[in-house]
C-alpha cells in the first residue's frame, strides 16, 4: 500500500517538478524565506519524511515534525532518534532515511564520506554541555571538578558518541580525569540513569536538562564553552521524498524552526 | 555371534535405503533453504573478517578484558541458575500445588520477554532507587547497577529459565518410582533427591546448564540497561561488539568472530550429552 501511495505522490510531484525545484533551491540559501515558500508548496508535498536525528533533538524535532505535518497536510514525518554514531552506521548500512541531523560534524562526516549525503551539511544549531544532578542537588555539585569526588556515581556518554567526545574535551580543558560508573550509548541513556536516581550526576547537553524538567537539576560549568557541539543537517542521497526532505530541512533552518530550537536551549549557529 | 550379525545385516540396510530414497522434495528444499538462512550470515562474517589485522585486533587489552568478563560472568550466572533453578524445577515437576501452571508461566517469562524490558524491570526492582534495591542500599550500602554483580544478575535473569525448563522436562521423564523406592527404604525426601534424583537427571542438568551458559554469554539488552557499560567491569563482549560497530566495524567483526568461535566450541563439545538428555 505504501508503495502505491508513494507512486501517486511521485506522479503528482513530477507534474510540478519545475516549480518545486525553483522553490527548494531558494530554501537552501535563505532560511527565513523558507517558511513562506514551504507553506506555498504545501499542496504539493505529500508522503513520509523519515528523519534520523541525534537523541538530543528529540523534543524540539518532535515539535517541528508536528508543525511540518500541520503546514503540509498529507505529509507524515517519522523520526528515529538515537546516538548519532549508531544512526550514521545505520545510514551507511542502507537504512531508508531522507534527512540526517547529527550532534557533531565528525559523525556527519561518516555519512558524507560514504557518499550517502546529497549536498553539503549545514550547521543549524549548537549545543553546550551541562551537569545534570539529582533534584535539589543533594551532593552539592557546583563544578566539573566536583564530579571527580570519590563515592560519587557519575555517568558519561561513551567517547564514540558526540556528547561523550564533548565531555572528554571539557575534561581535558579542565585537566581533570574522571572515572564514571558507566559509558552510556547515547545522551538520553545517560540522563535516564540520573532521572532514575541510579547515578548521582551525568554530563549531558543543556537541552536535555531543560527537556527533563524538574526530574533533574542542571549545573553550568565554564569548561563547557570549550566543548560546544555543532549540529549539522543534510538531505540523504537515497531519499524517497526529496522535496519533502528539503522542505523539512528548510523548516528546521527557518526563523520559526530556530525559535523552537533556541526555546529548547540550543544556541544559534 | 555370526548368526546375530547376519540377521542384523539383513534387516538393516533396506530400511536405511528406503529412508534415504524417500526424502520428499517439498521437505528437502525448504530444509536446505532453512540451513542456508541460518548458516549464511555466519559464513558472511568469516568472509568479511579482516584476517590481516585480526591478530592485532584480538590481542588488545580491551578485547581480552571483555572476553574474560564475559566468560566469568556467564559462568557465575550459570552457577546461580543451578543453585536456584534446579530446586525450582524440582518443585514444578514433583510437587502439586495450586497455581503451578501460573508459576511455570512466570518462570519462563524471561524466555519471551525482550531483554531490554528485563533490564528495566531489574532496575525497578534492584536499582539503587528500586523496590528492593533501595533497602539493600539503606541497610548494607549495597548497589547493584554498574557493577559486575549487576551483570551476573542480568545474565542469570535471562538464562535461568532455560535451565529450569530443561531440568523440569528431564524430571518429568524420569521415573518417580526410584525416589519412592528410596523413601520406602528409609531415605528422607531430601536424601532421595540428593542420592537418587540428582544422578538420574544429571544429563538434563548439564544440558540446561550449557543452554543457560550460552544464553548468558550472548546477553546484551538486560546487561546494558541494568549494569551499564564500563570496560573491565560491566563491558561484556556483546556490549563491546555493539559499541565497536559504531566507530570501527572491522573491530566489531573480529570481536563477533571470537564470540562465535567460543559458542561453537561449547555447543560442539557438549552436543552429544545435550542431545541424549532430551
Amino acid at each position: 500500500m505504501s508503495r502505491s501511495v508513494r507512486l501517486a505522490a511521485g506522479v503528482g510531484a513530477t507534474a510540478l517538478l519545475v516549480t518545486l525545484t525553483a522553490c527548494s533551491s531558494s530554501d537552501d540559501t535563505a532560511g527565513s524565506s523558507a517558511a513562506a515558500s514551504g507553506s506555498g508548496s504545501s499542496a504539493r508535498l505529500s508522503g513520509t519524511v523519515t528523519v534520523f536525528a541525534a537523541a538530543s533533538l528529540k523534543e524540539s524535532f518532535t515539535t517541528l515534525g508536528e508543525r511540518f505535518e500541520d503546514e503540509h497536510p498529507g505529509t507524515k514525518v517519522t523520526f528515529s532518534f538515537g546516538g548519532s554514531d549508531s544512526l550514521a552506521a545505520s545510514i551507511t548500512g542502507g537504512a531508508p532515511a531522507d534527512v540526517f541531523a547529527s550532534a557533531s560534524p565528525r559523525t556527519m562526516a561518516i555519512v558524507t564520506d560514504a557518499g550517502d549525503a546529497s549536498g553539503t551539511p549545514a550547521t543549524f544549531v549548537r549545543n553546550r554541555l551541562e551537569i545534570a544532578t539529582l533534584p535539589g542537588n543533594p551532593d552539592r555539585i557546583a563544578s566539573l571538578k566536583d564530579l571527580t569526588r570519590s563515592g560519587l556515581k557519575v555517568v558519561l556518554c561513551d567517547k564514540e558518541v558526540p556528547c561523550g567526545a564533548a565531555a572528554q574535551k571539557a575534561l581535558d580543558a579542565a585537566r581533570l580525569t574522571l572515572t564514571p560508573v558507566s559509558y552510556e550509548q547515547d545522551v538520553k541513556a545517560s540522563l535516564t540513569k540520573v532521572e532514575l536516581k541510579e547515578a548521582d550526576a551525568a554530563v549531558v547537553y543543556r537541552t536535555d536538562v531543560r527537556a527533563a524538567g524538574d526530574k533533574v537539576r542542571g549545573v553550568d560549568f565554564p569548561e563547557s564553552a570549550d566543548a560546544v557541539n555543532d549540529y549539522p543537517i543534510v538531505q540523504l542521497k537515497d531519499t524517497q521524498n526529496a522535496e519533502a526532505a528539503k522542505a523539512f530541512i528548510a523548516l528546521v533552518r527557518s526563523a520559526e524552526g530556530q525559535k523552537v530550537l533556541t526555546g529548547a536551549g540550543f544556541l544559534k549557529p | 555371534m555370526p548368526g546375530k550379525t547376519v540377521t542384523g545385516g539383513a534387516a538393516r540396510p533396506p530400511r536405511v535405503r528406503r529412508l534415504r530414497g524417500s526424502v520428499p522434495v517439498p521437505l528437502l528444499l525448504p530444509a536446505l533453504l532453512g540451513l542456508a538462512f541460518l548458516v549464511l550470515p555466519l559464513v558472511a562474517l568469516l568472509v568479511r573478517t579482516p584476517w590481516a589485522s585480526l591478530p592485532e585486533q584480538l590481542t588488545s587489552a580491551e578485547v581480552w578484558e571483555a572476553l574474560r568478563l564475559s566468560l566469568v560472568c556467564a559462568t557465575l550466572a550459570t552457577a546461580v541458575s543451578l543453585v536456584l533453578g534446579v530446586p525450582l524445577a524440582w518443585l514444578l515437576a514433583r510437587v502439586d500445588f495450586p497455581g503451578r501452571g501460573l508459576v511455570r508461566a512466570l518462570v519462563t517469562l524471561p524466555l519471551v520477554l525482550p531483554p531490554v524490558v528485563g533490564g528495566v524491570a531489574l532496575l525497578m526492582a534492584l536499582g539503587r532507587n528500586g523496590v528492593v534495591g533501595r533497602l539493600l542500599d539503606d541497610w548494607f550500602g549495597l548497589t547493584l547497577p554498574f557493577t559486575t554483580t549487576g551483570v551476573v544478575i542480568a545474565e542469570a535473569f535471562v538464562a535461568m529459565p532455560f535451565l529450569v525448563i530443561s531440568v523440569e522436562g528431564t524430571l518429568r521423564a524420569a521415573d518417580p518410582r526410584y525416589e519412592e523406592a528410596a523413601a520406602t527404604l528409609g531415605a528422607s525426601r531430601f536424601t532421595a533427591f540428593r542420592r537418587v534424583t540428582l544422578p538420574l537427571i544429571a544429563p538434563g542438568i548439564a544440558a540446561g546448564a550449557v543452554l543457560a551458559w550460552a544464553r548468558a554469554l550472548g546477553e546484551f539488552g538486560a546487561t546494558i540497561t541494568f549494569a551499564g557499560n564500563f570496560p573491565g567491569r560491566t563491558q561484556t563482549m556483546p556490549l563491546a561488539v555493539y559499541l565497536a560497530l559504531q566507530s570501527d566495524p572491522a573491530a566489531a567483526i573480529s570481536l563477533s568472530l571470537v564470540l562465535l568461535a567460543v559458542s561453537v566450541a561449547v555447543l560442539a563439545g557438549l552436543r552429544d550429552r545435550w542431545m541424549t538428555a532430551s
